[in-house]
């Protein structure tokens, strides 16, 4: 069974006109799955449709055999969905150790052997555990984002952009991350500009254009198809 | 006596005792802006409430102002979590504006209440007059002023304490830096939101007893307490815990060190003007740094 | 007629006359808060300033104050708008560009700082004896004549305002304002000069205040410390404003009619009781009690007032705020 399928949603924000229609996609145990398109094909959007922040008109959205359509971002959470939005991704005034217990804010054991399992999958961030998230590099901030999401032990997770404004060579150390945290056994679904180098390290992809579902495969696959390549990877 | 101890004894340390005061009061305003994002007009009022039940505590059961405090405390905290359950939530999800005017209703609420059961005549704790304490001859302090700081300091660490070790000071915290992703991360907002509560009401009513404590107490006082409080909490920096602590001491201090005669024999400023300080102070801030001392947020 | 009509008469026209200078002053703050999404809580300090300036150029020369001037009403009248929109360009110019709970403390303080001048400097206002035996225009008719002239007055004043700022309101400029108010970053990106469109709303709409308390000041031909406190001239007029619907002059109006019918008769009920003892003089408190919930329940329950804001040509008809 898929940890989490989207299956023909059609949704959109408000009163306004629907942004996606009939998205289907899933993710699989132990999968890196990327989301992949060009500027307002509404990737970010069937994010956002995963933590009930939008109007459905229809489809379904499973966790497992849970249905989570339309639950708001709390309980989304509470199912085990650990998501990393793009910005405003930690808590800036708050430290590195902080940050990292308040991911786990409804976890009531003790917080010591998780706190471990981050500083293990993120080593820098353990010298730095007392200083301001606010403080730290782009890339770091990344680890602490993630961490943060993965206090919970979610069954999946889910990064929104993770390389959005960070240099090619920043961008392949947070792609080394998120290969990282899929090996300690976190299935990951991610939305992404940089499709090249996210497809590359991912099992599948999705090409979405449009509000629709246009290409799927292996992540290889797609970066070979030359309908793929032309639309948007530069060729 | 010399000049150094006038100074500190009819200015400086009446000045500290009402910087407790409004960082007593300004400590919740600042924290309810950071975390429910709107300014809470009736928290002067709550400090009122507070020295009104302690009158009554000490009234009835004839204890002093110390041992009235705990009742102050926890019947200003019910009533406030009662009008936030009334009045703010049911206004949560509309914009926090709207929540500032329904903080004036409550304002007005809470001042007409305290008038129908307590009324509208000034109040004391106590009639008598005490001897100050004498240090070194010359060093004099009222005892209730060394009680006043001791709790202050000791409500100060207590804060501290909640906000640095404790899971929902931090949670506090992480609302006030960013309620999305608060809400992302799985964190109670409720549960934030009535911590915010119990802190600020509880040191609103300290606040307030000591105000009667160490003068006296009238229905409107809250009135008067709203604009240093709100100086204070800008001075400090919105939603700084910290900041609002030295803010109240800074507009408190300046308060009352504004009448000393700096220049020639009389006042400096004549005391009438005294409230005035607060509000220059504020403006000051304002056109300069909006963020206040300790960099908080501005809207 | 006898005398009970008369008094009846009396009574109406005493109601009608508060209700017209409260309507002008609602529709002051109706410019600032439901049309341009001002906060003014400094009403007091704008009805402060008009009524001292009208009561120090119209009363005759005493030495218990500054003046007076012995000038005519009208000048008096435009001299309040005057100094209270300086007033207002002043706390403007400081906070008008921060969000809307800054303006609030802001003009709060302004408005206690007022007071305090007011009270302390006894050379130009009297400090706590206020001004008195300002004129009164149609005083001298007598009877219910000079009631009623005076009456028509101000609701001939009330009515010049209504449709200049009716006019104001359905111009190219109205319409910025609405948009600033809804959508800030829009009408920034397209080019408008926000800071500037709400500084001059925020001034005119605080010498409107001013001119309500000009008029008052004429009304009760006195002036003093206790008609400028903030129950009375801030939080009734905000009271006025939300139960009417802000945004919407009429009602405004309509509220001022409703909230000051309320306030006047609750009075009179408390007396009917003929309480004696401490009871009677907290009870009469309770008058603010209700006006304090009669504004949160409107808010929870009725949020655009009796009568709502009207959109024309837009189907969002909630504003965003």
């Amino acid at each position: 069974m898929s940890v989490l399928e989207l299956v023909d949603v059609t949704a959109g924000y408000g009163e306004g006109a629907d942004i996606l229609h009939n998205v289907s996609l899933k993710l699989d145990p132990g999968e890196i799955v990327s989301i992949v398109g060009p500027n307002g094909a509404g990737k970010s959007t069937a994010m956002k449709a995963i933590f009930g922040l939008l109007v459905m008109h229809g489809g379904k959205i499973t966790m497992g055999s849970h249905d989570i359509t339309g639950m708001p971002p709390e309980e989304v959470v509470g199912k085990g969905v650990g998501f990393v939005p793009q910005t405003d991704n930690v808590f800036p005034n708050l430290s590195v150790e902080e940050n990292l217990e308040m991911g786990a804010f409804t976890y009531d054991g003790p917080l010591e052997g998780r706190l471990k399992n981050v500083y293990e999958l993120f080593p820098p961030l353990l010298e730095k555990r007392n200083q301001a998230a606010g403080t730290l590099s782009g890339g770091q901030r990344q680890m602490v984002a993630m961490g943060r999401a993965l206090m919970l032990e979610p069954q999946v997770l889910m990064l929104d952009e993770p390389t959005a404004g960070l240099s090619p060579k920043y961008a392949q150390e947070i792609f080394e991350l998120v290969i990282q945290v899929n090996a300690s056994g976190t299935p990951v679904l991610m939305v992404e500009q940089n499709a090249r180098q996210a497809l590359a390290i991912s099992h599948r992809g999705y090409v979405l254009v449009d509000g629709q579902n246009r290409h799927e495969g292996s992540g290889p696959e797609l970066i070979a198809d030359r309908e793929v390549a032309e639309m948007f990877l530069g060729g | 006596m010399g000049d150094l101890l006038l100074f500190i004894n009819f200015y400086l340390i009446p000045g500290i005792v009402l910087g407790s005061i409004y960082a007593l009061g300004a400590i919740g305003v600042s924290m309810v802006f950071g975390i429910l994002r709107f300014a809470h007009f009736a928290h002067g009022d709550m400090m009122t409430l507070g020295a009104f039940i302690a009158f009554s505590a000490i009234g009835w059961l004839g204890v002093g102002p110390i041992l009235a405090l705990p009742f102050a405390m926890i019947g200003t905290i019910v009533v406030t979590l009662g009008i936030d359950r009334v009045f703010y939530k049911p206004l949560r999800e509309k914009s926090t504006i709207i929540v500032v005017i329904a903080s004036f209703g409550v304002a007005l609420m809470l001042r007409s209440l305290i008038m129908v059961v307590w009324g509208v005549n000034t109040e004391t704790y106590s009639s008598g007059i005490s001897m100050p304490l004498v240090f070194l001859d010359s060093f004099r302090i009222a005892e209730r002023h060394i009680w006043m700081m001791a709790i202050t300091i000791a409500a100060m660490l207590g804060i501290h304490w909640t906000l640095s070790k404790t899971r929902i000071g931090k949670a506090m915290r992480a609302v006030s830096d960013s309620p999305e992703l608060s809400r992302l991360a799985g964190i109670s907002t409720e549960k934030v939101v009535q911590a915010t509560w119990i802190i600020g009401a509880g040191l609103a009513a300290i606040g307030g007893v000591f105000i009667a404590w160490d003068s006296q107490i009238h229905a409107n006082a809250g009135w008067d307490l709203i604009l240093p409080i709100f100086a204070a909490a800008i001075l400090g920096g919105i939603g700084k815990a910290y900041g609002a602590m030295a803010g109240g001491m800074v507009i408190g201090i300046a308060e009352e060190v504004s009448s000393y005669p700096w220049l020639g024999d009389g006042p400096l400023l004549s005391p009438g003007y005294k409230t005035g300080i607060a509000f220059a102070i504020m403006v000051i801030m304002l056109i300069w740094r909006p963020s206040g001392l300790f960099r908080g947020r501005v809207y | 007629m006898s005398d009970q009509m008369i008094g009846y008469s009396s009574y109406l026209i005493t109601l009608l006359t508060m209700v017209a200078i409260y309507g002008v002053m609602g529709l002051g703050l109706n410019l600032n808060w439901g049309v341009t999404g001002l906060f003014n809580v400094g009403i007091a300090g704008f009805f402060a300033i008009g009524a001292y300036t009208a009561a120090i150029l119209t009363t005759e020369e005493t030495g218990k104050h500054i003046g007076g001037f012995d000038m005519p009403f009208w000048v008096g009248a435009i001299a309040a708008m005057i100094t209270s929109a300086i007033l207002a360009w002043f706390v403007g110019k400081i906070c008008i560009r921060l969000r809307s709970d800054y303006l609030a403390i802001a003009t709060i303080g302004i408005a206690e700082i007022l007071r305090l001048i007011l009270k302390n400097e006894m050379w130009a206002t009297n400090g706590a004896r206020g001004i008195s035996n300002i004129p009164k225009p149609f005083e001298s008719l007598g009877g219910l004549a000079g009631p009623l002239a005076f009456l028509a007055l101000v609701v001939g004043i009330l009515i010049v305002v209504y449709v200049l700022l009716e006019k104001g309101q359905h111009s190219p400029w109205g319409r910025i304002m609405r948009a600033i108010r809804d959508n800030e970053l829009a009408a920034r990106a397209s080019g408008k000069n926000v800071e500037r469109l709400r500084l001059e709303a925020f001034i005119i709409g605080s010498s409107i205040m001013g001119l309500g308390g000009a008029l008052s000041a004429h009304y009760f031909k006195f002036i003093g410390l206790e008609a400028t406190e903030p129950l009375l001239t801030t939080f009734l007029i905000w009271v006025m404003m939300i139960v009417g619907g802000s945004g919407n002059n009429r009602g405004v109006l309509l509220g001022a009619l409703i909230i000051w019918s309320l306030w006047s008769m609750s009075e009179m009920v408390i007396q009917a009781f003929s309480l004696t003892g401490e009871f009677a003089v907290r009870v009469p408190y309770m008058r603010m009690f209700i006006i304090g919930l009669v504004l949160n329940i409107v808010l929870q329950k009725y949020g655009q007032g009796i009568l709502p804001e009207r959109h024309p040509g837009g189907k969002d008809a909630q504003p965003k705020r």
